[in-house]
């Protein structure tokens, strides 16, 4: 039972983990794509910038949290999605706004997009350093739950984290508040008939400016969710969220571009891609070594690939998913 | 009669190119006007302009009174100005019934806030548009399939949904960019009475460019034809077909 406990907190734990900062980022992603048709380099330094944010007003108001029983960084998420969402529209007026009046190409758009993410990344070492900052202050303690399993040989107990707990609880809000949006308001139908045909959307009077600002508002917002809790559950580094950039592309377009439902479920197969592939098998294989001939030694290490090669799962996944459906998990392109 | 769309001295290039040259015409409340000319005339470009999809380069476009120059598509739209497309656009990835419904503007569940907390509202002005998308899909003909994809219907189907659209926002004027084109006699035959019907009953009033003179001679009074850029000439249908100036702009001096 104990190999059991091993697993749930190493893989579905972990996984799960993983996969919703995955979904979360992915969503931003696959949103602005399915709305400005290019790929957003920055989103990652929106994370960070996010993450900040929280740093500072925790920095700032240190303590607030316990009032309402909650982490303070949590307390002050709200807020920095808030500031996160301001930087967002300001970039787009200031940089991508003006290339889109031009009518340039994707690619333009995609290469100012790095040329934004040197920029956050610069300002953000500025003022931040490049250290590593934990966002529980003094004071403030990460909980752990220590679940005990009801089973006798059980000793371990499943272990989860506070911030664990709270990114899970935002995910579902996250996907739930998603869904109704995009289905029950005027404004989720405006968005979603502006990725089919912006001409007609524009024709049909619908203001495509405002739904770009939108855009970008769920966008950052979401960035400041997925880069703080994040941070919280590891800790603060100036180039965090930046190492998931390409894991977050490729949960995208593993779920079909443009496509929030696909983004959030290839968000948690490229999660739980890397979980699986990084865990040691033989951990679960030792108790039922007696049902294997006595010549038959299992390895000491069993894991698919070595943690440090735990970057070049998302791509395996990505690559073998778009040989067998082209498009993605769901069709692409169109939310 | 009032002129309910009142085009002044526009010019418009693209580079070098002068595609509409001191152009001025006028389209009188409640009429279907049509705009004609050979290839290159500068149609679909002061179409465009028209209907705010491009911006122009000097002068001055009024919609009742009031200018509305280079005023993006989508004011226009709440202005009661509509336009459809050439080349039919639908969201394809909603039903045709569906697509009818995305038209009606300014309703509540328009912000999140009355999404949540206000549903009983939500619902009802859904319900309402539901109803009104049934009349117009019934007027029509598309009844039979509300419910398909879009973009699976025909291309005359697809026409009629353009002007279905223009319906459910209440059109004051509705511009037609080559309605007729790719679509079978038997559905072109509903399009022009549908077209009839809406003016007559409704009083929509009508910018027609067409191809099609034979659809130009039986919905259009005036006819404006345009050549290289300007009106060259304007009046009914008859004056048009036995002007010899025009004659020449569509077949060549050598014909005339």
């Amino acid at each position: 039972m104990n190999e059991l406990v091993f697993f749930i907190n190493n893989v579905i734990v972990a996984g799960s983990v993983t996969g919703s900062i995955y979904a979360i980022g992915a969503i931003g992603v696959t949103l602005i794509f399915s709305i400005m048709r290019f790929a957003h380099f920055a989103h990652a330094d929106m994370m960070t910038f996010g993450t900040f944010m929280v740093l500072l007003l925790t920095l700032a108001f240190p303590g607030a949290g316990g009032a309402v029983g909650l982490p303070t960084p949590i307390v002050m998420l709200p807020l920095a999605m808030v500031l996160t969402a301001l930087l967002a529209v300001g970039i787009d007026k200031a940089f991508y706004k003006p290339l889109r009046a031009h009518g340039v190409k994707p690619i333009v758009m995609v290469i100012a997009s790095l040329g934004v993410t040197l920029m956050l990344q610069g300002v953000i070492r500025l003022f931040a350093g490049t250290g590593s900052q934990n966002l529980y202050l003094a004071g403030e303690r990460k909980e752990i739950y220590r679940l005990d399993v009801p089973f006798e040989m059980a000793a371990r107990p499943i272990i989860v984290t506070e911030p664990q707990v709270i990114l899970f609880l935002l995910t579902i809000v996250c996907v739930v508040g998603l869904h109704l949006f995009l289905n029950r308001t005027r404004l989720g139908k405006a968005m979603r008939a502006m990725s089919d045909n912006p001409d007609l959307a524009r024709a049909s009077g619908i203001n495509t400016n405002h739904i770009v600002a939108v855009t970008w508002v769920i966008a950052g917002g979401l960035a400041a969710i997925a880069g703080t809790l994040l941070s919280l559950d590891v800790t603060f580094k100036p180039d965090l969220s930046f190492f998931l950039l390409l894991p977050i592309f490729a949960a995208a377009i593993v779920g079909g571009v443009g496509h929030p439902y696909g983004a959030i479920a290839g968000g948690f197969v490229v999660g739980f891609a890397e979980t699986l592939a990084v865990f040691n098998w033989t951990v679960l294989l030792r108790p039922v070594q007696h049902l294997f001939p006595a010549w038959l030694e299992i390895p000491r290490n069993l894991a698919f690939v070595g943690t440090e090669y735990k970057i070049v799962v998302p791509f395996f996944i990505l690559v073998a998913i778009l040989v067998w459906r082209p498009t993605g998990l769901f069709k692409g392109k169109v939310i | 009669m009032p002129s309910i769309i009142d085009v002044r001295h526009v010019y418009k290039a693209f580079g070098g190119l002068k595609v509409i040259n001191d152009c001025s015409i006028q389209v009188e409340q409640g009429s279907i006007t049509g705009l004609i000319g050979p290839n290159g005339a500068g149609k679909s470009t002061l179409f465009n302009i028209i209907a705010g999809a491009l911006p122009l380069d000097s002068g001055q476009v009024l919609l009742d009174g009031e200018d509305i120059t280079n005023r993006p598509a989508n004011e226009l739209f709440h202005k009661g100005l509509l336009r459809t497309f050439q080349i039919a656009h639908e969201f394809s990835q909603l039903t045709a019934l569906e697509n009818l419904m995305m038209v009606p503007p300014r309703q509540a569940g328009e912000s999140l806030f009355d999404a949540w907390f206000k549903p009983g509202v939500v619902r009802e002005q859904e319900d309402a548009v539901r109803r009104k998308a049934l009349e117009v899909i019934d007027f029509i003909g598309l009844h039979h399939v509300r419910n398909e994809l879009a973009g699976n219907l025909s291309g005359g189907q697809k026409k009629l949904l353009e002007l279905g659209r223009t319906m459910m926002a209440d059109a004051r004027v509705v511009l037609l960019d080559e309605i007729a084109a790719g679509v079978n006699r038997t559905l072109l035959g509903d399009l022009v009475s549908n077209i009839e019907r809406l003016n007559r009953e409704l009083g929509y009033t009508f910018l027609v460019i067409e191809h099609d003179m034979e659809m130009i001679a039986r919905l259009c009074d005036p006819v404006i034809v345009l050549a290289q850029g300007s009106v060259m000439v304007e009046g009914t249908i008859e004056e048009i077909r036995n002007n010899p100036q025009v004659i020449e702009a569509y077949f060549g001096s050598t014909a005339a």
